[in-house]
């Protein structure tokens, strides 16, 4: 177990900025996409944090870099206070095993010529979790059911499978190497609602079951509310706001949460009737080329000159409730 | 209001190596002049067959529409000729279609694009056809609309590409807009301001407009009427509100309890829809959706329930129609 002090997953001031080159026979970095730019955030051991935002804020890539699939630019990952950013392949292994992802497209995320049953034995053989055959094809098939997967499915290929049965099969592989971590990245983005709410529930059995640490990435905000305890709010490579999930939800302050969570509509003509739809103008701005000060003023209703100039701090406003904001 | 379009027993079918897909299956359903009707269903229900089919824009082979009638303004669509349908595709019914980047010409300008249909159909002159193109860009919203009509689509953001989709779906004031998906492939702010748009200008301009989408919380925000499909049938019917609040059919009252509402209390447990979708191309005579159904009773896997009245304007297809309200209490 953790010692309390120090937080499971600590993100401290991470920056991933990816060159954009010209050139075709000498290539040069003609600018950066600020993809992420000086984010921090803590998880909590079984908690789970939600991390929203529109394409291309960064939040996809945040869970790449946790998972040191990119070289980070700049900042720390800690992960039960080790600097994941600052370990060799080779000691990364057996961190690897602890902190597992399930991806947002079921389609590409399975290798299509290899049989469930393959899928799901591979890591532990390469990871030396199992090493007896026989009782790893056990494994696959308790992993199965455990997924709500008819056992007998290790035998079918990718193709033979509905979208929300692979995404099962995304999720029975990420616990394969019984994780304490894991990174899901959209993961019921593609289903459609029915089954999206039966993958939602067994995301959240699981976490009970194996008291399992989320870290939630996606777009759809009621989603995100339903699951997580604590939600971060990110635009444009910065976080702008982050709280506990009712606080959040109840209490959003940031003018970027709000706008956000007005265009959310809700499934009931009586209560969209009834709802203020205040639509912010304009679009996302290129990370490439970011707005100067707060990225989000120019389409912020409470704007005024000093955010053109200044960047605002990620402070905290009331406990535990953190804002990017210099005017609310 | 009087009745724009009539659709009478459609039935698309696809022929494939795997066997008949029935798609769309005998439905029927009107829609009204300047309402906003949406289809609302799962992926694979039909929903986007059924509109290509209003339009004859189904793929030869594989598909086909086997049977049925669409009336729109007096004419049945499916019995015309090739030149007559051209006439009402984009001048009296058009479409905007769910991924703006594939439905525009990648190597047209936006201006060529806008004014094209008007030319045809409308017989404008170019000069007249470009500036009416500029007013219809700067109708819906996008900022030095001269300038925007010499750019290309890929100049464009993803909103911006269905601004313009949307502009060109208005060009010709058709009365009806067709929307398949209009805006699943954007952001949610983004997705407000072009639903926004969109329900300003059908109201002010008088177009009617089917909404073809999966998401509920659109549906409740911008429909009149709400069309609910399952399996290539239309198993629920009626107004917004009737929909939402009095759902009589095991389907629809399960769509509704498996969606998180930003409304909810936060930690009430999903109720998902048991099972999986059918395969369209196993289908027996019942009702597609018993398999998944908490209510099903022997006679739903005889024979598939007819719609039946349940109230002014709404019927539901469910053979236990008559004690849905006590079942769902019970459960």
């Amino acid at each position: 177990m953790t010692n309390a002090t120090t937080p499971f997953v600590q993100v401290r001031n991470l920056k991933m900025h990816f060159p954009v080159t010209d050139g075709v026979m000498i290539q040069t970095t003609v600018a950066q996409v600020k993809a992420v730019d000086g984010v921090s955030f803590d998880i909590a051991k079984g908690e789970t944090l939600g991390l929203v935002g529109e394409s291309g804020c960064g939040k996809t890539t945040i869970g790449r870099c946790i998972l040191q699939l990119e070289k980070v630019s700049e900042g720390e990952i800690l992960f039960e206070g080790t600097d994941l950013t600052q370990l060799s392949q080779k000691q990364l292994v057996p961190m690897r095993e602890k902190i597992q992802v399930i991806f947002q497209d079921p389609y590409s995320s399975l290798n299509p010529r290899m049989k469930i049953g393959s899928i799901l034995d591979e890591p532990m053989r390469v990871h030396r979790i199992i090493t007896d055959k026989v009782k790893r094809k056990e494994r696959v098939r308790e992993l199965l059911s455990i997924c709500g997967l008819d056992p007998r499915f290790a035998d079918r290929y990718p193709h033979e499978m509905s979208g929300g049965q692979r995404q099962r099969v995304g999720i029975a592989r990420a616990l394969a190497l019984n994780p304490q971590f894991i990174i899901c990245d959209e993961a019921v983005s593609a289903l459609d609602v029915s089954i999206q709410a039966q993958v939602i529930n067994l995301l959240e059995d699981l976490r009970d079951q194996f008291n399992l640490t989320y870290l939630f990435i996606a777009h759809d905000l009621s989603v995100v509310r339903h699951i997580s305890n604590r939600v971060a709010v990110m635009y444009l490579g910065n976080l702008v706001e982050l709280a506990e999930g009712n606080e959040l939800f109840d209490n959003p302050t940031h003018p970027y949460t709000r706008a956000l969570l007005d265009a959310v509509p809700i499934p009931d003509p009586q209560a969209e009737a009834e709802r203020a739809h205040s639509v912010i103008k304009g679009e996302i701005p290129s990370p490439i080329n970011p707005p100067s000060g707060c990225v989000f003023h120019p389409r912020c209703p409470l704007a005024v000159d000093q955010c053109k100039t200044d960047t605002p701090k990620f402070r905290e406003t009331a406990s535990g409730h953190w804002i990017a904001c210099d005017q609310v | 209001m009087a009745t724009l379009l009539q659709v009478r027993n459609l039935t698309t079918q696809f022929f494939t190596s795997s066997g008949t897909v029935r798609a769309v299956d005998n439905i029927t359903f009107d829609v009204d002049e300047g309402e906003t009707v949406a289809v609302v269903g799962e992926s694979g229900c039909g929903k986007s067959v059924s509109a290509l089919s209003i339009l004859r824009l189904v793929p030869w082979p594989p598909g086909k529409i086997i049977g049925g009638s669409i009336n729109f303004r007096g004419q049945n669509l499916l019995e015309m000729n090739d030149a007559d349908i051209r006439r009402v595709r984009g001048r009296e019914i058009s479409m905007v279609f769910q991924e703006p980047m594939t439905s525009l010409n990648p190597v047209l300008s936006i201006g060529l694009q806008l004014t094209e249909t008007m030319q045809h159909h409308l017989g404008l002159s170019p000069a007249q056809a470009l500036k009416r193109a500029a007013e219809l860009l700067e109708m819906v919203g996008i900022s030095e609309p001269k300038r925007r009509l010499a750019q290309f689509p890929h100049h464009l953001s993803g909103g911006m590409r269905q601004r313009v989709m949307i502009a060109l779906a208005l060009s010709c004031e058709p009365k009806l807009i067709i929307a398949d998906e209009p805006t699943t492939a954007l952001d949610v702010t983004i997705q407000a301001q072009i639903l926004e748009l969109m329900k300003d200008l059908t109201k002010r301009l008088g177009v009617a407009l089917v909404v073809i989408t999966h998401n509920l919380g659109v549906v409740a925000r911008y429909a009149d009427r709400v069309n609910v499909m399952y399996a290539g049938k239309i198993i629920e019917m009626g107004s917004a509100q009737q929909i939402y609040h009095q759902p009589h059919h095991p389907y629809t009252l399960g769509l509704l309890a498996s969606v998180p509402r930003m409304d909810q209390p936060r930690g009430t447990r999903l109720i998902p829809i048991d099972g999986q979708p059918p395969d369209l191309t196993r289908l027996d005579g019942g009702c597609a959706f018993r398999p998944r159904c908490r209510f099903a009773v022997e006679r739903c896997a005889q024979e598939f329930p007819p719609l039946e009245n349940v109230d002014s304007g709404h019927v539901s297809a469910c053979w236990r129609v008559k004690e849905i309200n006590e079942l769902k209490n019970a459960s």
